[in-house]
Parts: structure tokens; sequence; C-alpha cells
């Protein structure tokens, strides 16, 4: 062992002494486990995030337009992300004290985005009002 | 390894399962996200604040197509390929989702085999999706290539409104960026695993702390976030 390890080893050793007596039976155990699932698990996800993907670009390659258009853009999309948070990266076992704190912020995303469609809807109005090319 | 722990959420005495979790998770005055480790959590705490980042790109991208009085590039027109004499709309970003996804799904499968400690195959395909990302990146620069030598730029382009340019070289540069940081972060990580140093409990050259199979883990949740922001960058930038 270098110096350098040893003597952040002895800044630490409070620190993790205190950290592992915290986690105690609970997390010794979980990390040895880790997440375990079968394998074929993953597989099916795969395969259905390649249906979900091949059916997002269909939408595109008929030229569906207009609402349908972006309900199965939005469909399409959320079932995705849905697959891949839940599944792939493990939320879906995670503790909810976890799962609510990182996935209920992107949702307030949602308020700026509805003040970002009204200053755009602002700002288009003000363009053709005044700015419109004369043609 | 049937039984695993799809239905058994991963309880103890002492922790509450359910919504009346979350409260005693929080006010339990210790640490709010009980089973995870440091570093998982704040994996996902930094995922969180690259979120808001992606979020607020795709947000300046929606403000600009809906405030332009100028009518907007057809995205499936734009990338359209010509492949053996046929027109195909949209093909290399079909693709390039595709490539991405692959990646996703043999990402998901390394990061099993690590807590099989299964040294091999979580290198090996670890190293395939490095191999998939790597391929992803080169695909963008063929795209990005092909749209300058069209004549697309920051400031305008030969189709319509002008912010086309700077929305698709802002957004699917970061994206991309993000990508090429996560290959390089692979190739690091199947490195130490070909190693064995997660079998020995080696310590790392910054940290000196002893290693373990949960960074294939982590490093995993940062490559599936990758993957999770091109499906919005795919749906609201390319299909929209």
């Amino acid at each position: 062992m270098t110096n350098a390890a040893v003597h952040v080893e002895g800044q630490a050793t409070q620190h993790a002494l205190h950290a592992y007596a915290h986690d105690g039976v609970a997390s010794g155990a979980t990390h040895a486990k880790g997440q375990q699932h079968p394998i074929k698990l993953y597989l099916v996800v795969w395969g259905w995030l390649f249906v979900l993907s091949t059916c997002s670009y269909l939408v595109d390659f008929f030229g569906i337009h207009g609402h349908l258009r972006w309900s199965l853009i939005l469909l399409f999309m959320v079932l995705k992300a849905g697959l891949i948070v839940a599944v792939f990266m493990h939320m879906a076992w995670e503790r909810l004290a976890l799962a609510y704190a990182i996935l209920l912020p992107p949702v307030l995303v949602l308020v700026f985005v509805g003040i970002m469609v009204f200053e755009s809807d602002y700002t288009h109005l003000l363009r053709v009002m005044f700015f419109a090319p004369a043609s | 390894m049937t039984e695993t722990t799809l239905a058994a959420p991963q309880t103890s005495p002492g922790t509450i399962p359910g919504l009346r979790g979350i409260a005693a998770d929080w006010a339990s005055d210790q640490r709010a996200f009980k089973h995870v480790s440091w570093g998982k959590a704040m994996m996902w705490i930094f995922l969180l604040s690259d979120t808001f980042i992606f979020s607020c790109f795709l947000l300046s991208y929606m403000t600009a197509r809906m405030s332009t009085t100028v009518p907007w590039p057809n995205p499936s027109e734009v990338f359209a390929l010509n492949l053996g004499g046929k027109h195909i709309p949209l093909i290399l970003i079909a693709i390039m989702t595709f490539i991405l996804i692959s990646s996703s799904g043999t990402m998901a499968m390394a990061v099993n085999f690590g807590y099989r400690r299964d040294r091999a195959k979580t290198a090996a395909l670890m190293l395939a999706t490095a191999a998939f990302g790597a391929t992803f990146v080169g695909m963008q620069a063929f795209e990005w290539t092909k749209l300058i030598m069209e004549g697309v730029r920051p400031w305008g382009n030969p189709w319509g409104a002008p912010q086309f340019g700077a929305c698709f070289f802002m957004i699917t540069g970061f994206h991309g960026t993000h990508v090429t940081i996560g290959v390089i972060f692979l190739i690091a990580v199947a490195r130490k695993v070909w190693r064995g140093d997660f079998d020995v409990e080696r310590r790392g050259f910054f940290t000196s702390r002893r290693g373990y199979y949960e960074i294939v883990e982590i490093m995993g949740l940062y490559w599936h976030f990758v993957d999770l922001v091109w499906v919005f960058i795919f749906a609201f930038f390319y299909l929209w």
C-alpha cells in the first residue's frame, strides 16, 4: 500500500466506520447479491424496445399526420422510456423513497413546458402582427 | 436463478415497504436512500441534473419551432437516404436508434453477469456495448458531415427556419458527447473487470477505495440514460 493510500485511509477511517455501522446488515447483504434477474427478462424488454422503435418509425414511414401522429409518437416514447427506466435501470426494484426522489422532479418540467408554450404563442403572434414578410 | 428478486422488494428489519416507507425513509434521521450505495445514489442524482439540461435543450427547440413564422424543415426528408436506388425517409436515424437500443441490451446483461462474478462475459458484453456506442457516434459524424455539405449551418439552412441548424447541432452534439464519454467510461471499466480488479477488491487509482462489481451497474445507469435521452430526441426532434 502506498503512502497516499495510507493517508487517505486514515482520513476515511472514521467516516467508513460510521458508514459501515450504519449500513449494518442491510446494505452488506444487498452488496453481495446486487440486482439479480433472469437474462430472459432483459431479452424480452430488448425485443419490446425493438418493436416499439419500429412502430414509431412506421408512424413516419406511412406519413401519418395530425393528432394521431403526435399521440402515437408520445405513446411509443413513454412506453420505451418506461421500459428502460423500470427494467434496464432497475428502478422497479428500488425503494420508493429513491424512485419518487428521482422520477417526480422531471415531471415538474411539464410546468416549464406549459410556460414556454404560452410564451412562444405570444412571440409568434407578435411576429405575425409586426414582422410578417411583405410578400 | 429462477426465483429472483422480481417479486421481492429488498426488505429487511427496520425498513417499511410501500408509500409509508417513503415517509419513514426520509424521516429516519439517517440516510434517506436505504439499500442504495452512495455511488449509485449520486449517479441517479447526476442523471437527474442531466435530465434538466436535456429538458432545457428540448424546450428551447420547442420554443424556437413554435414561435417561428417560417416553415420548419421536414426532418423526414432532411434525414432521408438513397439506399439501393430507393429513397427511404429517416432510415439513418432508425438504424442509429436500433444500434443504441442494442447497446442498452448488452449493457443490461453485462450488469447481470457482473453480479454473477462472470468476469469474461461481463467484460465482453461491455466491450460490445462500447462498440455499438462507437458505431452510433460514427453514424452521427456521417450525418453531421452530410448536413454540413448540404449547407446546414447554426444560422441557416436551404429548407426553412434558420433555427433548425442551431437546434440540431446543439441537441445531437450534446447527446453525441455523452455517448463518447460513455464509450470511454465503458472501456475503462471493462478493462478493470477483465483484469479482475473487482474479484480481488483492488483499490482504485484515484479514489483508493475498494472496487465492487456495483460499478458496472452504476456505469450501466449512465449508459441507459444516454439511450433514454435518445428516445426523447428521436420522438421530438426527428419524428415530430
